[in-house]
């Protein structure tokens, strides 16, 4: 699904990433821990396409292709999907119009016939469902008024909406309480399929309880610096993240 | 400036002005005195006055229009352009063209030339726009074409809307004069869009007054549409009088023009009036556009609303100078301002200006102007879910606009000029 390989990002000059390499396999979920600062967003922009990020050294393949060449547009159409630490508002555009142009937009990259009026307005119907979204939502603006949980659920309805292949979730728990937690996990789970694929990053375990990962990998001072199955995530939750600063500083 | 010189751009004016001056029944001879000497005095409009600071006219009037002698004009075809379900009017070069126009509902409204403006309205032209005020109000006073008187009767609701035309087709460039007197009478009511086109070739300065009589209780919504094309200059000079308890609302959508200047002034003459001016402008190439509106709270109790809002792109320019004028007897007044804009390019121009003299002291006035680029976390949030830069800036641009066109209280419109625009 998607080679990272020694990839270097820097902004404004300072280096974030230092060299990350990471595999990620269809019907995988990874999930990537690390304290605050460690390069996790930067990670998450970078491979979203952000143009604040200057990637300096590296090279990702998404299926084969050459990611870090498009432009961000083109990576949602591949099939990256990135879910918004923070979901961005842009007042005066509705939910509906948003999605209808993203589909469109993507129906004609893949070359398949458009989605009727109806069997969109059907579609949107059941994946707000998988996510307990109020259909009022989709007339509203994009993201404007909704709360802190609403818009993590909106980010999961776009997902279902688009059917990506790899979902990037940046932070996708935090802000939430539990109930919105496990909504959003309920829909993430649901979507799940042996041909896409997760990268989970989070700073806590606890939305790992409900998105169970195949793989997780630390990440500290922008390089992964220890990976294992889902118990490393126990692990680090229990030791803490001092324990890991203390044991990779001298290597880092 | 030597006192011959001034006297040789009126006599310059009068030669090159396709029509002589005073040549108008319905213009009277003080104001045309008047008019011509503010003309003497104070020429054309430009960079040495401070209302036009910014929209120096008088090279442009000097540099296109002048040798003009008569206007042969070219066919349209009226049918192509008519709306299905308004009562359309024609103004061509100026003058209201009863043949091909529709005729009105009697019973609702009347409709005439202002040539044949019956004797007892005859004091009402010039009421409102002072010819010796400003330079375009004086031009058209003294040059004026021979346009319309409307009237919306009595307790009437007009059930149809109003679509005026104000079409150029000169064959050479050209100076127009169009003029109308609107008067909505006591406890009616009118939509009314007035929509400026250029079927010309040719360079056209389409010097546009209305004044517009907006009676007690009586409710007026407008929409002015400027479409008139690379070739046409224009000045829109609207002078409204709101009465007691009346309703004013217009938006003023401009969509191409190479230089655009448009005067509305509202003066709420009586308490409990409510006025909207809300304008929305999208500027390329070295276009010009420039809303200067004076809110003139004259009594107690009155609202005023205006939202400005402009997409500045290129080498384009695009200026608003909203006044606020709220005299000592208007005591409880509300007045709201906005302008927004959006810079596209880096070569573009803003010149915002709030204006408020304040003169009464229990008063609520607000204003409020920004400028900025598109968001650019906005937009990298739409390219992120797969939409290119140019769907994600029509959707962005979309939105900003969708601001003025929602409050247009006349259906349809909001479609179409965003059809116009490209928007959609």
């Amino acid at each position: 699904m998607i080679k990272i390989k020694n990839l270097h990002a820097s902004v404004e000059g300072k280096e974030i990433l230092r060299g990350i390499d990471l595999e990620v396999k269809a019907g995988e979920i990874h999930a990537i821990m690390g304290p605050n600062g460690s390069g996790k967003s930067t990670l998450s922009s970078v491979l979203a396409g952000k143009e604040d990020y200057e990637v300096t050294e590296g090279e990702v393949l998404f299926n084969g292709k050459d990611l870090l060449e498009m432009d961000a547009d083109v990576r949602a159409k591949e099939g990256l999907f990135l879910a918004f630490q923070y979901p961005v508002e842009i007042p005066g555009v509705s939910n509906i119009n948003f999605l209808k142009t993203a589909l469109a937009e993507k129906r004609i990259y893949e070359g398949r016939e458009p989605v009727s009026a109806k069997d969109f307005l059907e579609m949107v119907k059941e994946k707000q469902k998988l996510v307990e979204l109020d259909g009022k939502l989709a007339n509203r603006s994009v993201n404007e008024g909704f709360s802190g949980g609403e818009k993590k659920r909106n980010e999961i309805f776009q997902m279902a909406m688009l059917e990506p292949k790899l979902a990037i979730l940046d932070e996708t728990d935090s802000g939430l309480d539990i109930d919105a937690l496990r909504i959003v996990a309920k829909g993430v789970n649901a979507l799940r399929t042996k041909n896409n694929a997760y990268i989970v990053i989070t700073h806590y375990q606890r939305l790992l309880d409900h998105i169970v990962p195949d793989y997780v990998h630390i990440l500290y001072k922008g390089k992964i610096v220890k990976s294992g199955g889902k118990e490393l995530a126990l692990e680090l939750e229990a030791k803490g993240y001092e324990e890991i600063k203390k044991e990779f500083d001298a290597t880092v | 400036m030597m006192i011959a010189e001034k006297t040789n751009t009126v006599k310059s004016l009068t030669d090159f002005l396709t029509l002589s001056s005073g040549k108008v029944s319905f213009i009277g001879n003080d104001a045309l005195s008047k008019a011509l000497s503010y003309l003497e005095k104070n020429g054309l409009p430009g960079k040495k006055q401070e209302e036009y600071k910014y929209c120096d006219l008088d090279s442009v009037i000097r540099k296109k229009f002048s040798d003009l002698k008569e206007i042969r004009s070219n066919e349209f075809d009226s049918k192509k352009i008519k709306k299905k379900d308004a009562i359309n009017i024609f103004v061509v070069n100026g003058n209201y063209e009863p043949g091909i126009s529709d005729p009105v509902n009697e019973k609702e409204m009347f409709l005439c030339r202002l040539s044949d403006l019956p004797s007892e309205h005859l004091s009402k032209i010039t009421s409102i726009a002072d010819p010796s005020a400003d330079p375009f109000i004086a031009l058209n006073t003294a040059y004026s074409g021979d346009g319309f008187y409307l009237r919306v009767n009595n307790s009437a609701m007009a059930t149809k809307t109003i679509h005026v035309f104000y079409i150029s087709t000169a064959e050479k460039a050209s100076f127009i004069n169009p003029r109308n007197l609107i008067e909505v009478v006591s406890g009616s009511q009118l939509d009314l869009i007035e929509e400026h086109l250029n079927f010309s070739k040719e360079s056209i300065f389409s010097n546009y007054l209305s004044e517009k009589i907006v009676h007690e209780s009586a409710i007026l919504r407008s929409v002015t549409i400027q479409d008139e094309n690379q070739n046409g200059f224009s000045a829109n000079n609207n002078h409204i009088r709101v009465d007691k308890k009346g309703y004013y609302h217009n938006s003023t959508l401009t969509l191409s023009g190479s230089v655009v200047r448009n005067n509305h002034q509202v003066q709420m003459n009586g308490e409990y009036c409510e006025t909207h001016l809300n304008g929305l402008f999208l500027t390329k190439g070295e276009q010009l556009v420039d809303n200067h509106t004076l809110m003139d709270h004259q009594k107690p109790n009155c609202e005023s609303h205006e939202l400005y809002k402009g997409v500045v792109d290129d080498k384009s320019t695009g200026i608003f100078n909203g006044k606020i004028y709220v005299r000592k007897d208007a005591q409880k007044t509300n007045a709201y301002q906005s302008s927004k804009n959006i810079l596209l390019s880096d070569d573009g121009t803003v010149n915002t200006k709030p204006q408020l003299e304040i003169y009464a002291d229990d008063v609520k006035c607000s204003h409020g102007t920004s400028t900025g680029k598109i968001d650019e976390s906005a937009m990298f949030y739409l390219n992120a879910r797969g939409i290119s830069r140019e769907n994600a800036n029509k959707l962005l641009l979309n939105a900003f606009a969708g601001e003025v066109l929602e409050k247009i209280g006349i259906e349809g419109i909001k479609e179409e000029i965003e059809n116009r625009l490209g928007l959609n």
